[in-house]
């Protein structure tokens, strides 16, 4: 069964086409990996898949239903979650009170303006479950500008797993974490249940490859290759994309 | 028809006037980011100045020179001292220019008293012009729509012509690349400034014969060089003519057909421009 | 708690403590410029939007309640009225200034502001023009009268801590984490599934609220309005008292306004030109303590607590002896 489509999708900035007539459809519960060199559009698909942008032309499926004109906001509540290539956390906030961001924009109480926050303990314990799921409940107390940079990645899978989603898009969850922390995060995605469905973009080819089930790769913003692992690393166009063959 | 025709040509010296005050904060609008909410108080401080350097015995055209350069001056400590200090920080630059504004008007009345001053006209404009079917109009009024042309000129020629013209268009596009491709831009924004408060300073000498000095002058002026940026879009020296020119038409009009709704004449145009195409008639979107 | 409670007692107590009627006076002003400032600091500082036209809301409640008033229909009407057609125009004021975002929101609140003035200086068979317009007398609520100084003061000081308490009851809510969140990340705010602009028109008219009822405040205590309520400058003066006293704070926007209304009335009596000092003051805090008043104290306050702690250790501390700060 398909959860997420995305048919014929075009966006263009002026006369830059950065995405160029894309379609892919990634079935439920699969681990799918999107590569592509820089500037490849990868995560300007991630964009119009969330809705943060709009596309040119093209159509967009969650679970059967066309999304392409529904708005961002709203599709955080149909099951969709990402996280963010560039630290988008709040940074006067600690550790708990940004993954209760999280919790609390899928709730209705987001507006109540006169119960307590604070007072919430069904809300901040999921909040705190959540980054447990992460390792870090330890520092739910400590302000972000006091954590390191592999925490605060670590926090951005949290937000997104806070929302238990059924469509989950990580790019570069890896970028800039050491050989430990990216282990980590690695058992941490492996051990997502299957009725997640992830699609994930990343550059570090050997913990993503291993990770990965089927591969979709972008160049210019067009799908060059898709496959499995081997397929996709056997193909001559992915050889010709990252050594200029 | 001997009063529209009157309107008209008041609304050119406006327009004409306002050029002169809107041209600098439009630059520095557009390079900067910054609006500039001293602007005003230095278009008070000019003429304020020229009083002083006028009861000194200095020529009318003199001491407009003179006080165009030392409110210059002002603005290059300004920037250097002050909003250097908050690069990047646009929000605290605007406010600071808020804080300063306030500082410079109560220096004005602190030197200058309450009282509102009136600066002569130049002996040789004084009188009228005589036009075909017997008008006639103060010849100083034309004398400052000739001014405002000929700094117009001045300016576009700066902008277009000079390699300086070129940083500064550069700056105003596109501020980053300026920089990489080695602008300096600190020095860019002070002579900017410079320009721009030398440029309101003199513009208030030259609209004193008309306009007087009082205290409260900054805050009339301010709101105008505001509309006229805003319709006329920032950075853009043609918006600011093209603005001002508008803008003096919407006044004198305004306020000979709609008396009561004078004001709502001159911003809604700014508001429904505001809203509908934030960067102006003229200028390219901010980032 | 404690300091809470002492703090109540002082301020129902002033009065009698501070004898004269000039400085009850001078303390309900600084209640009211509080209540505008804390309504203000919910726009610009909780949500993370500078505006320089709420002197307009302000000055709105003001002249409405004032010709309400004047045309006979009594008090409760006209502080009725007031809240009413302020909400009406945060509504309208707030729709338009959302289509823009920073610099051009500011821009757009000043063009607002700027066209409510005109209409109270130009619109003279409205509202008197330059004139302003005078009411006679102080409402009675419950009996009690108005007219005294005293009076006035603790009936502005109830409003004042129903303003506190609601905008504290505000800040602490979810519905106010998600306007700060707005502030910071609107962004990824839209991607978790708020309606930001939704968040953020809600959060001006809760302003422009509390801007009202200051408005309403200042009719009482002045008896008079004029356009000057309404001008640039009034509106740069209450961002001036936000700024100051710091944004993210309770307290900051009341230290602001106590600033500036002392500044404007008392200072002026020993300083001759309090505008200079004003704009002086706050260009400093800008510069060397952008996060306002309060939080600069407390910052400095805590280096200069932490300094005397640390001198009588030893000169040379020994290695790996103290980890902290």
């Amino acid at each position: 069964m398909t959860v997420l489509e995305v048919r014929g999708l075009h966006k263009s900035f002026g006369g830059l086409c950065v995405t160029a007539d894309v379609s892919l459809a990634v079935a439920a519960g699969e681990r799918r990996l999107i590569i592509g060199p820089n500037g490849a559009g990868k995560t300007t698909l991630f964009n119009l898949i969330t809705g943060e942008l709009r596309p040119d032309a093209g159509a967009i499926t969650l679970f059967g239903d066309d999304i392409t004109r529904v708005p961002s906001r709203r599709r955080a509540h149909l099951g969709l979650a990402r996280t963010y290539q560039i630290i988008t956390l709040f940074p006067r906030e600690t550790l708990l009170q940004n993954v209760t961001f999280s919790l609390l924009g899928l709730s209705r109480l987001r507006w109540n303006p006169l119960a307590r926050l604070a007072g919430q303990t069904t809300l901040l314990a999921a909040a705190r479950a959540a980054l447990a799921r992460v390792g870090l409940e330890h520092l739910a107390d400590r302000p972000l500008t006091e954590t390191s940079y592999g925490e605060r990645r670590r926090v951005e899978i949290a937000m997104a797993l806070a929302q238990n989603p059924r469509v989950l898009l990580l790019d570069e969850p890896f970028a800039g974490l050491s050989i430990e922390e990216r282990r980590d995060v690695h058992q941490l995605l492996v051990g997502i249940p299957r009725d997640v469905t992830i699609v994930m973009i990343e550059h570090d080819m050997d913990t993503a490859l291993g990770f990965a089930e089927r591969i979709t790769v972008l160049h210019f913003g067009e799908v060059i290759v898709e496959g499995n692992r081997a397929e996709v690393v056997a193909h001559p166009r992915t050889r010709e994309i990252y050594l200029g063959e | 028809m001997n009063l529209w025709f009157l309107l008209s040509v008041n609304s050119v010296t406006l327009g004409g006037l306002l050029f002169l005050l809107s041209a600098g904060f439009s630059l520095i609008f557009g390079l900067m980011r910054i609006p500039n909410l001293t602007h005003g108080s230095l278009f008070m401080l000019g003429a304020y100045f020229s009083v002083s350097l006028i009861a000194g015995g200095l020529h009318f055209w003199v001491a407009a020179l003179l006080a165009g350069l030392g409110v210059a001056a002002l603005g290059g400590i300004i920037e250097r001292f002050v909003l250097r200090r908050l690069a990047g920080a646009e929000l605290a630059q605007v406010l600071v220019t808020l804080g300063l504004s306030f500082m410079v008007a109560d220096v004005c009345l602190m030197a200058w008293g309450g009282d509102p001053i009136s600066i002569a006209t130049p002996a040789a404009l004084r009188g009228a012009t005589r036009f075909f079917a017997g008008l006639a109009f103060p010849t100083y009024r034309l004398a400052i729509i000739v001014i405002a042309v000929a700094i117009a000129a001045a300016l576009w020629a700066l902008i277009d012509k000079t390699r300086l013209g070129a940083m500064i268009r550069a700056g105003v596009d596109d501020r980053a690349m300026a920089q990489v491709v080695g602008i300096r831009v600190s020095r860019l924004f002070t002579i900017v400034f410079c320009l721009g408060a030398g440029l309101a300073g003199f513009a208030g000498v030259i609209g004193g014969p008309i306009l007087s000095v009082y205290p409260g002058l900054d805050q009339d002026m301010l709101p105008l060089a505001l509309v006229v940026v805003i319709l006329g879009g920032t950075g853009s020296l043609l918006g600011s003519l093209v603005g001002s020119f508008v803008v003096g038409f919407l006044y004198n009009f305004g306020q000979a057909m709609f008396p009561e709704l004078a004001y709502v004449v001159l911003f809604l145009p700014m508001l429904i421009v505001l809203v509908v195409r934030p960067q102006g008639l003229f200028g390219r979107a901010a980032p | 708690m404690t300091r809470l409670a002492l703090a109540l007692v002082l301020l129902a107590t002033l009065p009698f403590w501070v004898g004269n009627t000039y400085y009850v006076n001078i303390a309900t002003q600084i209640l009211i410029y509080a209540v505008f400032a804390l309504g203000l600091n919910v726009l610009v500082g909780y949500a993370g939007l500078v505006t320089l036209g709420h002197a307009g809301l302000f000055g709105i409640a003001a002249y409405a309640g004032a010709l309400i008033v004047n045309g006979g229909h009594g008090h409760v009407a006209a502080v009725t009225g007031a809240l009413l057609a302020t909400l009406a125009t945060a509504a309208i004021f707030a729709a338009l200034a959302l289509r823009g975002t920073g610099l051009g929101f500011v821009m757009i609140t000043v063009a607002l502001g700027q066209i409510t003035w005109g209409i109270a200086y130009r619109w003279i068979s409205i509202t008197n023009g330059d004139n302003g317009v005078s009411i006679r007398g102080r409402p009675v609520p419950f009996g009690l009268s108005l007219a005294s100084a005293t009076g006035l003061y603790w009936a502005t000081l109830v409003v004042f801590l129903v303003a506190l308490a609601t905008i504290a009851i505000f800040a602490a809510s979810p519905f106010g984490a998600s306007v700060r969140g707005t502030r910071d990340q609107p962004q990824r705010m839209n991607a978790l599934g708020y309606h930001v602009w939704m968040i953020r028109f809600l959060a001006f008219l809760f302003s422009g609220l509390w801007s009202g009822v200051a408005g309403m405040l200042f009719l009482y205590y002045n008896q008079f309005v004029s356009p000057q309520a309404v001008a640039l400058g009034a509106s740069a003066e209450a961002l001036l008292m936000v700024i100051a006293g710091g944004t993210g704070t309770l307290l900051g926007p009341i230290a602001g306004a106590a600033l500036v209304v002392i500044m404007k009335n008392v200072a002026s009596a020993y300083i001759v030109r309090w505008n200079f000092v004003l704009g002086a003051i706050f260009v400093a805090i800008v510069v060397f303590m952008p996060e306002g008043l309060v939080p600069g104290t407390v910052r400095l306050w805590r280096w200069a607590t932490a300094t005397r702690r640390r001198r009588p250790a030893a000169p040379a501390p020994a290695p790996g002896a103290e980890g902290g700060r």
